[in-house]
């Protein structure tokens, strides 16, 4: 037989009843169209997650103060006086594939300028900081090495200090207030938009940390030391070995500092999208296989129904083989084709779904060739034993079927 | 067993074997058909006319016995090589039509060579079973469906399915068991012409009508034949018609 000719057989024979293909395909259409749609949600969301912790900047290795891994929590991330600048030092100094380190101290201050006042988080920070969060300076530029030995009385803002304090001038050169302290505004970063927890990145000033330390909280402790590693491939090796020298340094039996690398915060951001997406995917997988089942019972229906027209076919010269290949390619015609309606289906849901409830949705190419062949699979599969009787037909019996 | 014979029966059985009795439907046929006959297998219902033409037809093996088709033994083929036998050398029209409805007419034609193991280009089916239709006189109906047919023109077009493939034998089992007697003289008319180009026919009927068009008639009895004759008094179908349309004429003039 030739080699389309079965295609247009099929073709004909699912036309001819319309409805009832459009229904036996309806279990695939659903079963796609939910793997689609529910992967383009799950997809969505752990892409947004996934540039969220990405927007911490790159290659990221942060030591937290304090230990939250083992029990008992020495009151929370970063509060703990445990972490020194001269520990920012020593890794910057001794550990290899290290390219930038700022120390962290975190504050909280109602801030005064132009006779507005604002509250905000304040900052302090190396002059690495921009290049480790990799996060562009608008204007003006970054404070310097000489600042930070200097303790100066310099800040950068961010987009929303900008928007609340200096609305209708270049903030560039003003004077801004901090506890009493006024500091002079020497750049403006980038606006950077939500970060992982929801929180506006740019509602911040950052000012140098020898200054925060010593002007604004006084004290001989950092919150955090962030690090940033020379490449992908050296961020677990650079975890390590500030692990190591820290311990050394603290020589404590227990580590009092915690080192969280991008790629463990990716994992577990991400951690509940995937496991919702196997969920999903198994709930869909059900979908699919009933919709099989629903090709199955129809294809047996047909072959019953046309065992006259079998027989036929097989007294003109049609071989088991031809019979099997035509209702086979009809099954699979009717799946596939269930199949491409439903990823039209899934992207449509997942687009409304998207429209009503603002979450970004993304359907990956992959799944759209994965939905394609598991469809198709389906046909073979559950077509496969209507077509096997089909072809195992006497062509006596089946001319004579009434 | 090199004979110029297109089909020898040689000490043919067959035997179903259903349930508690067996049926010996055919008890030792023998037989010799020569190209170019136009034979008729008459007896009564039960007489195994149905499972001898099966077999001749390739489309059962006998249980015992040797069949030779164009000198070829296939009592002994498998499924798959009987279809290939059916689909070079062997064209079938059934009492009951079996066209496949919905399809039209050319279509039904084309049908036979989608199994011909050397692809016929789409256009050259068409061709062709636009000549296979023409043959039997039905050109103008090529895209007519079954139901938009008489039974006489669906049978045209089981005829002319059976041609397509341009076979060495057309076997007929009561063809015009469906028709009326004039439908069924047009018909024999077609048979007639087309045995007169050459083509052999073997046609099972229970009606000795039908079975005076032919040339040798072979009677049936139980599984076995009690007579194998030429016919006499052959019918000409052509001649037929033109007396029984002279007859319907003097019917309405009276
Ligand atoms: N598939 C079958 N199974 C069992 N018995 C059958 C089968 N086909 C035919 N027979 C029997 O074989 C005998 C011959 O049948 P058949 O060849 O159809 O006769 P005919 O065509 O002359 O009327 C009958 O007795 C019939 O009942
Ligand atoms: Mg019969």
């Amino acid at each position: 037989m030739k080699f389309f000719a079965p295609f247009k057989l099929a073709g004909r024979a699912l036309r001819r009843n319309k409805m009832r293909s459009l229904l036996t395909m309806l279990g695939v259409i659903i079963g796609v169209g939910s793997v689609i749609a529910s992967v383009s949600i799950t997809t969505g969301a752990t892409k947004q997650v996934e540039d969220k912790v990405a927007s911490l900047g790159q290659n990221i290795v942060t030591v937290f103060s304090g230990n939250f891994s083992s029990g008992g929590m020495r009151g929370g991330w970063g509060s703990a006086p445990t972490l020194t600048v001269e520990d920012s030092r020593a890794i910057k100094n001794e550990v290899a594939n290290v390219v930038a380190v700022s120390p962290e101290v975190r504050d909280r201050a109602q801030i005064l300028a132009n006779g507005l006042n604002w509250n905000t988080q304040i900052l302090g920070e190396s002059p690495d900081y921009p290049q480790i969060r990799d996060w562009d300076i608008a204007s003006g530029g970054m404070f310097t090495e000489g600042d930070v030995r200097g303790l100066s009385k310099v800040a950068i803002i961010g987009k929303t200090v900008v928007d609340q304090l200096f609305i209708n001038d270049d903030p560039i050169g003003q004077t801004l207030i901090v506890r009493n302290i006024p500091f002079k505004v020497v750049g403006v970063l980038e606006s950077k938009g939500f970060n992982l927890f929801g929180q506006d990145q740019d509602d911040v000033v950052v000012i140098p940390y020898t200054s925060h330390m010593r002007r604004i909280t006084s004290r001989n402790f950092v919150n955090s030391i962030m690090v940033q590693a020379a490449s992908k491939d050296t961020i677990n090796q650079v975890q390590a070995d500030i692990n190591t020298l820290l311990l050394d340094r603290h020589k404590s039996a227990e580590p009092d500092f915690t080192v969280r690398s991008q790629l463990e915060l990716m994992q577990m951001a991400t951690s509940t999208s995937r496991i919702m997406s196997v969920l999903l995917g198994a709930i869909a997988s059900v979908s699919l296989i009933v919709g099989g089942i629903g090709i199955m019972n129809i294809m047996l229906v047909s072959v019953t129904e046309r065992t006259r027209e079998i027989g036929i076919r097989m007294a003109v010269g049609a071989r088991g083989r031809d019979i099997l290949i035509q209702f086979l390619i009809e099954a699979v015609t009717l799946s596939a084709f269930g199949g491409i309606l439903g990823i039209a289906l899934g992207m449509g849901a997942a687009k409304i779904t998207s429209h009503f409830t603002g979450w970004p949705t993304l359907t990956p190419f992959a799944w759209i060739g994965i939905a394609c062949i598991s469809s198709a699979a389906i046909g073979i599969v559950s077509g496969f034993y209507p077509a096997w009787k089909a072809s195992r037909l006497d062509p006596i019996e089946a001319l004579r079927y009434e | 067993m090199p004979t110029n014979a297109v089909i020898k029966l040689a000490d043919i059985h067959k035997i179903y074997r259903t349930g508690e009795v067996d049926v010996h439907a055919v008890r030792g046929v023998s037989l010799d058909i020569q190209p170019g006959e136009f034979v008729a297998i008459m007896g009564s219902s039960g007489s195994g006319k149905s499972t001898l033409m099966n077999m001749i037809g390739c489309l059962d093996r006998p249980t015992n016995g040797n069949y030779f088709l164009d000198g070829l033994d296939v009592s002994t083929l498998d499924r798959d090589a009987r279809a290939k036998i059916r689909n070079d050398k062997i064209g079938f029209v059934f009492q009951g039509f079996n066209l496949l409805s919905r399809t039209t007419a050319l279509e039904n034609v084309e049908m036979p060579m989608l199994y011909n193991h050397q692809r016929v280009p789409a256009h050259e089916q068409k061709e062709r079973a636009q000549k296979s239709l023409e043959l039997v006189g039905l050109a103008q109906r090529a895209d007519h469906k079954p139901n938009q047919l008489s039974g006489g023109q669906q049978q045209r077009v089981a005829i002319a399915r059976a041609l397509v493939n341009q076979p060495s034998l057309l076997l007929a089992d009561e063809p015009t068991g469906n028709l009326d007697s004039q439908t069924s003289i047009e018909i024999m008319g077609v048979f007639q012409k087309l045995n007169d180009a050459g083509i052999t026919i073997i046609m099972v009927t229970h009606e000795l009508d039908v079975a005076r068009y032919t040339k040798r008639m072979i009677i049936l009895r139980d599984g076995k034949i009690v007579t194998d004759e030429n016919v006499a008094d052959r019918l000409n179908a052509e001649h037929e018609l033109k007396n029984l349309k002279l007859a319907q004429e003097a019917v309405k003039l009276a």
